[in-house]
């Protein structure tokens, strides 16, 4: 699997980016390893989503340079998850074969691995239905199954858990916890401190569009060095 | 009064007789806008669908003309085909004035706008909830619009079905280019107007029925259709 891997290290260096004027993320470097679950914290607008979308490649920085093991192209094998899922208007097997389909991934694979993705996250038994009516627990959890069926190295999660129910967000995060296990890199925001600490490896914290604490997640919530995590852990608590 | 109920009276004979000409002028009408839809869809749908996911220079003047070309005046359309299709117009050699063909080019011409202008506003809504999922997926820019054209068929098709709608009511530019000939270019639309002008009413008014239960009956489907795939599709 040593060539599995090889799109690690995740390196940023001095990336900023700008939308109308507005310095929405300022000068961030960072170097992610794989295995580590990271989980990047911070107050609203901090620029959690767009520093994530920057890294996926949905956004391109403005300035400063993005790289995977030390080349620019963005790797095909990652996924990301989003807050609100978005399920197109079909069965749930035909949601996680699009992807694959994609992908590239040969019609009589697709199938046996889209059915196989859909038993992980419990969805076996819906595959055939249409996916629009599902809850929106089950919907994201079909997010899931078609972003896992890709076998990604790297899958981001923006806030994949802000609009379930607590039972819907507990079966979220048991997948995910399943997906990293597979030696996934889970990269993901969320506001739940509760969840940062059951997910999380390691913390990026994230204030006004910089980077003012990256540490593993244990001392972060010990003791965080910078005056914002602080304030954020404690105000969280409140 | 008296002249309407007499009027009405024969108009529901010439229906539930199935009146030999009544059925003539109900087929061709029939065939010509449906044929009119089927070529405005080929080319307004997949027209609508680029215009919303596509960015290329030119892409909001077209966008504009669309929208105000939704509402354009069927005479108009009418005077242009005919210009286009007359002896001396550019395309005059192959001989389609006056015949069903040039009123098919002309409700093509006249419905295309509008359901490429009604296909973008569907597609780029759908494109502004997928938009992000789909590139995180990996989709090229014609992927994207592809499967939003399928995702969302069932407001395509209320699209279709108002051009057809369109289509079947419009006289004014089949009476030009089809010149309203007995037995060859007579549509409903044209039938009406004509034998109202000469007095001939229970055929008008046998006409305008069916016309108007038509197009009740199609939005009727139109509403039945959203009506099911929201309850199945979601």
């Amino acid at each position: 699997m040593s060539g599995a891997n090889d799109v690690f290290p995740l390196v940023l260096e001095a990336v900023s980016f700008r939308a109308r004027d507005r310095t929405i993320i300022d000068r961030v470097s960072l170097a992610m390893d794989r295995g580590v679950r990271t989980v990047i914290l911070g107050p609203n607008g901090a620029g959690k989503s767009v520093l994530m979308r920057l890294m996926h490649g949905l956004l391109a920085p403005s300035s400063g340079r993005i790289t995977w093991r030390g080349r620019e192209r963005r790797p095909e094998a990652q996924a990301m998850v989003f807050q609100r899922p978005v399920v197109l208007r079909t069965t749930a097997h035909a949601n996680v074969a699009y992807g694959l389909k994609l992908a590239g991934v040969p019609g009589a694979e697709r199938m046996a691995r889209a059915a196989a993705a859909l038993e992980r996250v419990g969805l076996a038994h819906l595959a055939g239905r249409p996916a629009k009516v599902f809850s929106g627990g089950e919907q994201q959890r079909l997010a899931l199954a078609r972003a896992w069926a890709l076998e990604p190295r790297v899958l981001f999660l923006d806030e994949p858990t802000a609009s379930l129910d607590p039972a819907a967000a507990r079966d979220v995060e048991r997948i995910i916890g399943e997906i990293a296990s597979t030696g996934c890199k889970i990269v993901m925001t969320t506001h739940n401190l509760g969840q940062a600490r059951r997910l999380a490896d390691e913390v990026v914290f994230l204030d006004s569009g910089r980077v003012t604490e990256y540490t593993p997640a244990g001392a972060f919530f010990r003791n965080p060095r910078s005056v914002e995590a602080d304030a954020y852990i404690k105000g969280e608590l409140l | 009064m008296g002249s309407f109920g007499e009027s009405l009276t024969t108009a529901l004979n010439l229906i539930g007789g199935a009146d030999p000409k009544l059925a003539e002028i109900v087929l061709l009408s029939l065939q010509v806008s449906l044929l009119s839809v089927l070529f405005a869809a080929l080319m307004g749908l997949p027209l609508g669908a680029a215009l919303a996911v596509g960015r290329f220079p030119g892409r909001q003047v077209i966008t504009v003309v669309l929208n105000g070309f939704m509402g354009l005046p069927s005479v108009v359309v009418g005077l242009l085909v005919y210009l286009l299709l007359s002896r001396a117009g550019p395309l005059g050699e192959y001989g389609l004035l006056f015949t069903p063909g040039a009123m098919v080019i002309a409700q093509t011409v006249l419905i295309t706008p509008l359901m490429a202008a009604l296909t973008r506003q569907i597609v780029e809504d759908a494109w502004r909830e997928y938009r992000e999922q789909l590139r995180s997926l990996g989709a090229t820019t014609p992927r994207a619009a592809l499967t939003l054209l399928w995702d969302a068929r069932f407001s395509l098709f209320v699209a279709v079905l108002a051009g057809f709608g369109r289509a079947a009511s419009e006289v004014g530019a089949v009476m030009m280019v089809g010149g309203n000939i007995d037995g060859v270019t007579r549509v409903m639309t044209t039938t009406i107007a004509l034998e109202t002008s000469k007095g001939d009413l229970p055929l008008a008014l046998a006409l305008g029925l069916i016309l108007v239960a038509l197009i009740l009956a199609v939005n009727a489907a139109a509403h039945v259709t959203r009506q099911w795939a929201l309850r199945h599709y979601g």
